[in-house]
């Protein structure tokens, strides 16, 4: 018997989640957009996107979606890229920003520069399968990382991939690369998270 | 094949389009408004926009004052990435590759070669696969954009008719790209070398959108979009995000509102930001289009895009 496909949201205020959810839909997830809270409830994982995120909190602080989103990322199995990085962490700075905490670490924004400093690289991970595509754009960095924080890849001496339990976040957009392991590695979070 | 910025840095053409359709993608859903300084730029990062695209005047400026209209002054640019989180775009006249590079060196995060501007070169655009930095082109139609995108850009937006607040030109310019790549998808594969001749587009271009039935990058819409309801016509039709010119800071004319000054004039520029963010997110539900139309105080005056004799239109500059 083949298990039910969880069902997936991208948040999709702004940015970077047509391709998250095209990824997650190859992946066999039932994957769909939101862009109000009431469609959370539904849900059993969320993934965050790349994008601005001073737009992602002008769009929260509407309609209470703020205070629904951050009950589900403490509860839910939510994955955020760049943007949604930056939204899940404890700490923002460069310039301080309001976040949700559900992941105990410090990001700072824009820290390798601008669009011009943006690269893709490629390094072995905790991932196993060789090296893994890492497309940073305009990307912030991870400062610090508490004991929780289990870090599976990283750029220099900075964790790029981290995992809290249910919570993955990375600095670099895996949906831009066509390696599709850091997506199932998620899937796989949401269905051990699964009933 | 390598590029070089001239900068020590170099990427393979590959990794370079990748990056910076990339950054493109980070855009999309969302708003990118021209500002004239930092006070507007304060006001457009606040209202949620996802980009500023830094320059001296705004369209309806330069249609009212005349003269020739060139790239921003850097000590400009340079104040408003400083005090802006979010990418800041600069524009360069069409052909002139000089000032490109001027924007490339002092960082701009994207630089739109744009027909708002005087142009430089009656001939030749600006061979954008030589940058690092992405570029932005407009486009009235398939063939246009295509053959940007083989210059090198990494985003297509409409033309429409800046300055004016009449959105009549963008819309034209959307459904003509829009219904282009459909007309491509119903073609056989051996009808495509014909119809590359007739768009005067390169084949591959051509064989590329047949396939995947939109354009290789993304497609953003700009010029004449004035009101909330613009924004969510525009996102109905296809585009992917929204530029806003003339449309948040301008009051009548060549006359921007006095956002440092006039309590009331800066309330009316930060409602219209804000409604614009609001509706082109939901662009799909009437209801809050309305919320987001009602929150607006005054609006641009405008100018009727028929009014313009044929030779004053900024949409027919470039090729």
């Amino acid at each position: 018997m083949t298990p039910p496909s969880p069902a997936i949201g991208v948040l999709a205020l702004q940015g970077a989640f047509e391709v998250h959810a095209r990824r997650l839909a190859e992946l066999g997830a039932d994957a769909s957009l939101v862009r109000k809270p009431g469609q959370l409830a539904a849900l059993d994982a969320l993934v965050i996107p790349g994008g601005e995120s001073t737009t992602f909190l002008k769009h929260l602080e509407r309609a209470g979606f703020y205070g629904v989103l951050n009950e589900f990322v403490h509860s839910k199995p939510v994955f955020g890229t760049c943007a949604g990085c930056i939204l899940l962490a404890r700490e923002v700075t460069n310039p301080h920003q309001s976040s949700l905490g559900a992941l105990d670490i410090a990001v700072e924004r824009n820290a390798y520069g601008r669009q011009n400093d943006s690269t893709i690289l490629s390094a072995e991970t905790a991932l196993p399968g060789g090296p893994l595509e890492m497309v940073f754009i305009r990307s912030p960095r991870i400062t610090r990382i508490s004991d929780s924080i289990q870090v599976l890849a990283k750029r220099g001496d900075s964790p790029v991939l981290v995992r809290q339990g249910q919570i993955l976040a990375s600095t670099f957009h895996p949906e831009l690369s066509h390696d599709p392991r850091v997506h199932q590695l998620f899937l796989n979070i949401v269905r051990s998270a699964m009933p | 094949m390598k590029e070089n910025n001239g900068f020590g840095k170099q990427h393979d053409s590959s990794t370079g389009l990748r990056l910076k359709t990339g950054l493109a993608e980070m855009l999309k859903g969302g708003v990118i408004m021209d500002v004239m300084n930092v006070a507007q730029a304060r006001i457009a990062e606040e209202a949620g926009a996802v980009a500023v695209m830094a320059l001296e005047r705004v369209p309806a400026m330069i249609r009212a004052e005349g003269g020739v209209a060139r790239m921003a002054s850097p000590r400009l640019i340079k104040e408003i990435m400083e005090v802006c989180t979010i990418p800041v775009m600069a524009k360069a006249r069409i052909g002139h590759f000089a000032e490109a590079q001027v924007l490339q060196s002092l960082g701009v995060d994207f630089i739109d070669e744009s027909e708002v501007l005087t142009p430089a070169d009656e001939q030749h655009h600006i061979d954008k696969h030589a940058f690092t930095t992405p570029f932005v082109c407009g486009a009235k139609n398939l063939g246009e954009a295509l053959r940007r995108i083989s210059e090198g850009a990494a985003m297509i937006r409409t033309k429409g008719e800046p300055g004016t607040g009449d959105v009549v030109h963008a819309v034209t310019h959307m459904r003509t790209i829009v219904r282009e790549i459909k007309a491509l998808t119903a073609l056989r594969g051996d009808e495509l070398y014909a119809a590359a001749k007739n768009l005067q587009a390169p084949y591959e271009l051509v064989r590329m959108v047949a396939e995947a039935g939109k354009l290789p990058v993304p497609n953003f819409s700009a010029g004449g979009i004035a009101t909330p309801a613009d924004a969510s016509l525009m996102m109905q039709l296809g585009a992917e995000t929204i530029f806003v010119g003339s449309g948040i800071f301008m009051k009548e004319g060549g006359t921007p509102l006095d956002i440092e000054k006039n309590d009331e004039e800066r309330k009316e520029a930060i409602s219209r930001a804000r409604a614009i963010v609001l509706a082109t997110l939901h662009y799909d539900d009437p209801k809050i289009v309305a919320e987001a139309s009602e929150a607006v105080i005054g609006s641009m005056k405008g100018l009727a895009a028929a009014a313009i004799e044929e030779k004053n239109l900024m949409q027919t500059r470039g090729w």
